[in-house]
């Protein structure tokens, strides 16, 4: 069952290899930028640094949470039915992400509209369900759902911090451009507010990562 | 019937799924690499959404909104059941994705190979489930508008995937930069496309 980690319960809580699930997302197995899953959040809510880190946080909370779960039902899933099991495991995740928002950050739930629904559909998600959690234990599963998680929150931030600090000057909704700036003749780029321009910056990310890591370069 | 139609038309154009709210980016992005197989798959999205977004529309309206259970007698007049929006509608779209999925292997097997895994994988694009969102949200009075609306966004989906296949079928010939060929072009194509989208915004219908 468990090809990959047979000796896991003998295995330190942070061996070299889990910690490689953890930090490989971040950088060389990027869900967004080398695997093209999960885009369509990043696009929509990266207007403004508050949305992107609630929204990475509540991915981080669900991919984790919903990894154990089928990795702890990987031997009682009949393969044929799978896809509904997971879909139903990460809708009822998604369900409570949506009630905590709208109990505490009610502004913030209203701004994000579809999109915390959406968490269901991203790709990530289910991308990371079949191709790791179902074979695997729950701790790595776990680790694997967090890094994947994370690696889609630092896109997701960088994002966001240069639409929101190009498009309106502002971080977390402060202020950061001083106002001698805009005396002196400085505007805000409202065209990073529009939404096309989010593609363009993911697109900037991908030439720079590829840049500086050559291995990852499409050659087709 | 004029109701309809700019309703039909605003969802093409105006609040086209890919260009202004980015919905189905994944399979858009991975699917694109020939007109053949977007074309195929333009088409079976047309299909899912206009199904479900009306389905989902009946769901929404006789089961799920608050007394909306009223048809079965007073005494459900104040049940809601809107927490169970998500488990509802995605059950629908997985139902009507496997549907779909018999059909074309029935129909067309040609096309269900060169789909590939991407069929099973309309279920999880977020174009689906975004449209029966977005149709809960803004309220259509109707079934018909509902129906349009559903239409509607896959057609503006469609027009969006055959046009970055067609690009990316002739960018091949171009000199991009390595570090920028495939995935990051595309990006960047996209966020243009989008631009010369936002050109309808300002057109009232």
């Amino acid at each position: 069952m468990s090809d990959t980690n047979k000796e896991g319960s003998k295995e330190a809580l942070f061996s070299p290899k889990n910690r490689k699930l953890l930090t490989n997302p971040l950088s060389k197995d990027n869900p967004i930028s080398v695997q093209v899953l999960g885009i369509c959040s990043v696009l929509a809510i990266t207007v403004q640094l508050r949305a992107s880190l609630v929204m990475a946080i509540s991915v981080v909370a669900v991919m984790g949470f919903a990894n154990v779960i089928i990795s702890l039902l990987r031997k009682t899933i009949p393969p044929r039915i799978r896809i509904i099991v997971q879909l139903t495991v990460i809708a009822s995740l998604v369900i409570l992400v949506d009630q905590v928002l709208k109990a505490y950050v009610y502004d913030v739930s209203r701004q994000l509209s579809v999109f915390v629904g959406l968490i269901i559909t991203n790709c990530i998600i289910m991308g990371r369900l079949e191709g790791f959690a179902l074979h695997n234990k729950p701790w790595p599963s776990f680790l694997d759902g967090i890094g994947n998680a994370a690696g889609y929150g630092w896109v997701l931030l960088t994002v966001g911090f240069f639409r929101e600090l190009l498009g309106s000057g502002t971080l977390m909704g402060y202020q950061v451009i001083p106002n001698v700036l805009y005396d002196l003749g400085y505007e805000n780029n409202g065209f990073m507010i529009l939404p096309p321009m989010a593609l363009i910056t993911v697109g900037v990310i991908i030439w720079v990562q590829r840049h500086r890591d050559r291995d990852l370069v499409d050659i087709s | 019937m004029e109701e309809l139609t700019s309703i039909f038309v605003r969802s093409v154009f105006i609040d086209n799924m890919v260009f202004a709210y980015f919905l189905g980016m994944c399979s858009y992005l991975a699917v694109s690499r020939t007109v053949n197989t977007s074309v195929g798959l333009g088409f079976a999205v047309i299909f899912v959404l206009g199904i479900t977004v009306p389905i989902n529309y009946l769901l929404e309206n006789f089961v799920l909104a608050k007394g909306a259970l009223s048809w079965l007698g007073p005494q459900f007049a104040d049940v809601d059941l809107s927490f169970l929006t998500f488990i509802m509608f995605i059950a629908i779209i997985a139902a009507m994705v496997q549907l779909v999925e018999m059909i074309i292997e029935k129909f067309s097997p040609t096309l269900y190979s060169s789909l590939g895994i991407f069929l099973p994988l309309i279920a999880v694009n977020c174009a689906i489930l975004g449209g029966s969102l977005f149709m809960q949200e803004r309220n259509y009075a109707n079934l018909a508008e509902a129906t349009a609306f559903g239409l509607g966004s896959g057609v503006g989906w469609f027009l969006a995937i055959v046009g970055i296949a067609a690009i990316r079928e002739k960018i091949r010939y171009s000199a991009v930069p390595a570090p920028l060929r495939g995935l990051g072009i595309t990006f960047i194509i996209t966020g243009l496309m989008g631009i010369a989208f936002m050109s309808f915004m300002g057109i009232e219908l």
